[in-house]
């Protein structure tokens, strides 16, 4: 067997060795915290994914051992690999921290901020991106892209207004099922997902655009509006499928299943894909085998409803902007304006624990 | 007079046929490079002439090609890029219906020092009338033994296809063109890796401008040693250029690199000056995406030196009071001509064209277009000028690939050079929808100092 | 249905074999360009289908590759379509004077057509042409140095070759 290089990289002044063929995004990540660089558009699992969305830029101070010249430009963390001796700066670097929040702004600019009516809100990661990286407000003052409807049937709901053409659920269509049905149409700042021709997407893997999409473009239809993820119950389960894994994570409250979705990793990533019919047909607690609580350990709105123990619920004590190192997430979704699920007469925080359905119900008539 | 090494046939009647071309000497670097030169001794010809990419770049075409990777038995391609459309830029187009053998002439050759066996030619749609006059010259081509299998006898075979794009300036761009040629969307590549090692179909592949292309053939013909003495410094040989805006005599010219800006800006040979007595306000040297540069600025360094038509000399000066010789797009606006208006059409250009992969050039290119268009209606703010001033920056450099750059550097410099201009369509909003800035100071002497 | 002649299936089987076998998605473009003058100057999502079965692709990756190009219509066209180039270089030249001038004479603005279905007014991006501006494209060529006269002989002109042809 021949032995695997080892390549030693530096990044924000922490020497790590990693295999060669490893991704900057990678090395960083094995370090961890900070020092990983947001990727928006790149995603482990899907090859040729990556490049795109550019929030994961980072300046090469030193190419290698070999070349020590820096890189002229910043280079896209996931697409560019270590190489020996190499020098990286990420959260060091002012012109990265500069270029990002650029970026962030780009990202925003035509994006509706209606975070309040968005099943994403909670675990979308652009608006981690933005509080974390960006600035408090948009200097952009023309009116923001809009789009025809489409429809992608019976599962998914498609809003391509919030859609930051990352290609994830491209290369899911085109990797994961027999027959892409859906792809990028038009070019530039027009360009959409659609199918063109209206097309009921439903193959068997296709559910997995709804995990993979970084923001509220696809959402499950099957949970539209049914409840914000902060109030369900994460839990890992499994049943014996025949299609997939069978490995998912069940949103509950109560005995309820509201949702189903893939176990996701640290960085947002699926650790196995499910099939549609685990994700949209099995709603029944009966179904599944339940393992236990499931830890959400992304850092942002979702973790805010962070359950530690095995019953019950903390409720964080702490205010957002201590949370949150003083930041002031000023891009957050106020959820007290409109939304179809919680309406604007009802006062969350005077809700004791985790609000049930009961809560909105009593009030509506 | 210089000399002509492309264009010198260009206007022999019928030359557009085979047998014209053939009896004006047509064809004989072909019999010289398949006959008595190896591949390898083409490549070193082409790196001795110290020619340089024609397509923008002006990247060293011996040294590109001289990284083509050599797997066993995968086969490689040259691509010849006809997409030719920064605005400003017409010049291939010339040469190709002019003289269309010529560019079908440097491809054999070129092809052979490659081990090219199928080769492309990827035109922009548009030119579709040039698509057939191409096509009929690659058919009396392979009529008389230069095209097909076993070429003069040597055992090369080679097949030329021309390749017609569909209306998309991001297909110049080398990895999407090669994504287009493979039937997908203009999307430029990530890179690594580079075409060289994985182009076209996976395969290595090498990129080339027309011109670049049929420059091979005068190469060949007079020894790139020769051919290198021909120009100055690093710009060696002959450029074209394609001259438009507000001159006499707009049209494609060869030139031999050691002309100044102002001779070929006036002088009857070339430009034959500016049209109804108007003065020069401004010039953008090499195609819209090079930074523009008032009268002052063009016709003299910053360091008070005639500026010359060559590579290092449009660039003198860096960004900050210099240019770049980009596509040979030669683009003048006279004194009656408005940078705002002028920026923003170049803008929307962009904003057109950007392929929409990255979010700087998708969203940045859209939002530059928008400030720019309500500055040159009067409707702007002072701080919009910072505005695109940062907005600029945050594009440039932070994309896939350089179209970010193209529409980042036209409003950087029209901004660094013209800002007062800009402050003026705000102060004077309702003056700017009826008059011009006009000249200004901006053919006023530079003042350089003596100590 | 769509369907091809004889001929044009003899031309789609000449354009695939320009291309390494097995990668017969890049004859594409050229496809696209024959069906959509084969069909009525525009693709149709039953034309776009029938080129995808074609070349056994799936029909989105044609509707991918028909909306990114800006010479494919995916929309019905007038019978001549002027496409007056509006991009710097041009307007130093006063392209928007014509495009303004074919607007006032044919009664419609950029991206319509006149109600009889003969013209279609575009505006398009750099024509890679500059020297010879003002200019169009109208089909295969362009039209150079356009004056409003010049334009007035080319309404005629189209007018009178459709009313010859009708
Ligand atoms: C947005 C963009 C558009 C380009 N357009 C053209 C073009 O129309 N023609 C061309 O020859 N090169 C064009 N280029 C440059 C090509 O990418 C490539 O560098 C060139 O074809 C290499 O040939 P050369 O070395 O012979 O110049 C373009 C580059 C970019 C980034
Ligand atoms: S819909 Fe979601 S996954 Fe698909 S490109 Fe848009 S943001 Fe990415
Ligand atoms: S810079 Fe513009 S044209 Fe180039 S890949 Fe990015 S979006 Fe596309
Ligand atoms: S994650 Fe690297 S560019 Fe998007
Ligand atoms: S700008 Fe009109 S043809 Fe180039």
């Amino acid at each position: 067997m021949s032995e695997i290089q080892l390549f030693k990289v530096t990044i924000d002044n922490i020497t790590i060795e990693v295999p060669a063929g490893t991704s900057i995004l990678h090395a960083a990540r094995q370090i961890g915290g900070d020092v990983a660089p947001p990727a928006m558009c790149f995603y482990s699992k899907l090859e040729g994914s990556g490049g795109k969305c550019r929030t994961c830029l980072v300046e090469v101070s030193k190419g290698s051992e070999k070349d020590p010249r820096p890189m002229p430009k910043l280079v896209a963390s996931c697409r560019t690999n270590v190489m020996d001796g190499m020098e990286v700066k990420n959260i060091t670097s002012p012109k990265v921290i500069d270029a990002r929040a650029g970026i962030v702004e780009f990202l925003l600019l035509n994006h509706p901020l209606d975070c309040p009516v968005c099943d994403q809100a909670g675990e979308c990661h652009l608006q981690d991106l933005s509080f974390e990286h960006g600035k408090a407000d948009t200097r952009y003052e023309f009116q923001r892209r809009t789009f025809p409807k489409h429809d992608l049937g019976k599962y998914i709901q498609l809003h391509m207004t919030r859609c930051i053409l990352c290609y994830r659920c491209v290369f899911v269509a085109d990797q994961l099922t027999n027959k892409r049905e859906h792809g990028i149409l038009d070019r530039g700042d027009h360009s959409e997902i659609a199918t063109l021709i209206e097309k009921n997407l439903d193959n068997d893997f296709i559910g997995n655009v709804i995990d993979v999409c970084p923001v509220g473009a696809l959402t499950d239809k099957t949970f539209r509006f049914k409840n914000r993820v902060w109030f369900l119950k994460p839990m890992d389960a499994h049943r014996n499928c025949p299609t997939c894994s069978g490995k998912v994570t069940l949103w509950n409250r109560g005995e309820e299943v509201y949702r189903v979705t893939a176990r996701k990793d640290q960085w947002g990533e699926v650790e196995d894909w499910i099939c549609n019919d685990c994700r949209f047909e099995k709603k029944q607690s009966s179904d599944w085998t339940i393992e236990g609580p499931r830890l959400i350990d992304r850092h942002s709105v979702i973790a805010q409803g962070h359950y530690a123990g095995t019953v019950g619920t903390n409720i964080p004590t702490e205010t957002f902007k201590a949370v949150h190192a003083g930041r002031d997430p000023k891009l957050l979704m106020d959820i007290h304006s409109v939304s179809e699920v919680n309406p604007t007469d009802i006062e969350l925080s005077l809700i004791n624990g985790p609000a049930h359905s009961n809560n909105f119900n009593s009030n509506k008539d | 007079m210089g000399r002509k090494l492309l264009l010198e046939k260009a206007h022999v009647p019928g030359i557009r046929s085979y047998e014209v071309y053939r009896r004006e000497g047509g064809y004989a670097s072909v019999e010289k490079a398949l006959k008595t030169m190896s591949p390898e001794a083409i490549v070193e010809e082409v790196k001795k002439s110290g020619l340089r990419g024609r397509g923008g770049a002006g990247f060293p075409a011996g040294l590109k090609w001289s990284f083509i990777a050599k797997p066993e038995g995968v086969p490689r391609h040259l691509v010849c890029n006809a997409d030719e459309s920064e605005p400003g830029t017409f010049k291939d187009r010339y040469l190709m219906e002019f003289i269309p053998h010529l560019l079908i002439e440097g491809l054999i050759v070129s092809s052979y020092a490659l081990g090219s066996h199928a080769t492309y030619i990827y035109i922009r749609g548009e030119y579709a009338w040039i698509t057939d006059i191409l096509e009929q010259a690659i058919n009396e081509a392979k009529a008389n033994g230069f095209l097909g299998k076993n070429i003069l006898g040597t055992g090369f075979d080679c097949e030329i296809y021309v390749h017609r794009g569909a209306g998309a300036y991001i297909c110049g761009e080398e990895t999407a063109l090669i994504e287009s040629l493979e039937g997908k969307r203009g999307n430029p590549r990530i890179k690594p890796p580079f075409p060289a090692i994985k182009g076209a179909w996976g395969r290595p592949t090498v990129v080339n401008n027309v011109e670049t292309l049929a420059s091979v053939v005068p190469i060949i013909n007079l020894g790139g040693e020769e051919y290198a003495t021909i120009g100055v410094g690093k710009s060696t040989g002959t450029k074209l250029i394609s001259a438009c805006g507000n001159i006499n005599k707009p049209g494609v010219y060869e030139i031999d690199m050691t002309i100044s800006v102002e001779e070929f800006l006036y002088s009857d040979e070339y430009c034959g000056g500016i049209p109804n007595g108007k003065k020069l306000k401004a010039c953008i040297p090499g195609g819209s995406s090079v930074p523009i540069l008032p009268a002052n600025l063009l016709l003299k360094t910053a360091k008070g030196e005639t500026r010359y038509m060559n590579y290092e000399s449009l660039s003198d000066g860096g960004f900050a009071s210099g240019s770049m010789m980009g596509s040979g797009g030669f683009i003048v606006l006279d004194e009656d001509q408005c940078i705002v208006r002028n920026t923003y059409s170049l803008a929307r250009f962009y904003r057109h064209e950007s392929c929409g992969q990255c979010s700087p050039c998708r969203e940045g290119t859209g939002w530059m277009e928008k400030l720019l268009y309500r500055l040159e209606k009067g409707e702007g703010k002072s701080s919009d000028i910072d505005l695109l001033w940062d907005i600029q920056s945050k594009i440039e450099g932070n994309t896939i690939c350089p179209l970010g750059d193209a529409a980042a550097w036209p409003v950087a410099a029209a901004i660094r050079h013209f800002r007062d201009e800009f402050e003026w369509h705000v102060t004077h909003a309702a003056e700017a929808q009826t008059s011009n800035f006009g000249l200004a100071h901006y053919a006023d002497p530079i003042h350089v100092p003596t100590v | 249905m769509v369907q091809f002649s004889e001929e044009k299936l003899a031309k789609v089987k000449e354009l695939i074999e320009r291309y390494p076998e097995g990668k017969q998605k890049s004859a594409l473009l050229p496809l696209l360009h024959l069906a959509q003058d084969s069909f009525g100057g525009w693709l149709s999502s039953d034309t776009m289908d029938y080129v995808a079965s074609l070349l056994s692709i799936e029909p989105i990756e044609v509707y991918e590759v028909a909306t990114f190009y800006s010479m494919y219509n995916t929309k019905p066209i007038g019978k001549y379509m002027f496409e007056v180039c509006q991009t710097g270089p041009c307007m130093l030249n006063g392209s928007d004077n014509i495009i303004e001038y074919i607007s006032k004479t044919l009664g419609i603005k950029p991206g319509e057509t006149t109600a009889d279905g003969l013209f279609t007014l575009k505006t398009v991006e750099c024509l890679g042409a500059c020297g010879y501006a003002p200019l169009m494209q109208l089909g295969k060529h362009y039209r150079e140095h356009l004056t409003k006269e010049k334009v007035d002989e080319i309404i005629a002109e189209c007018s009178n070759t459709a009313a010859a042809n009708n």
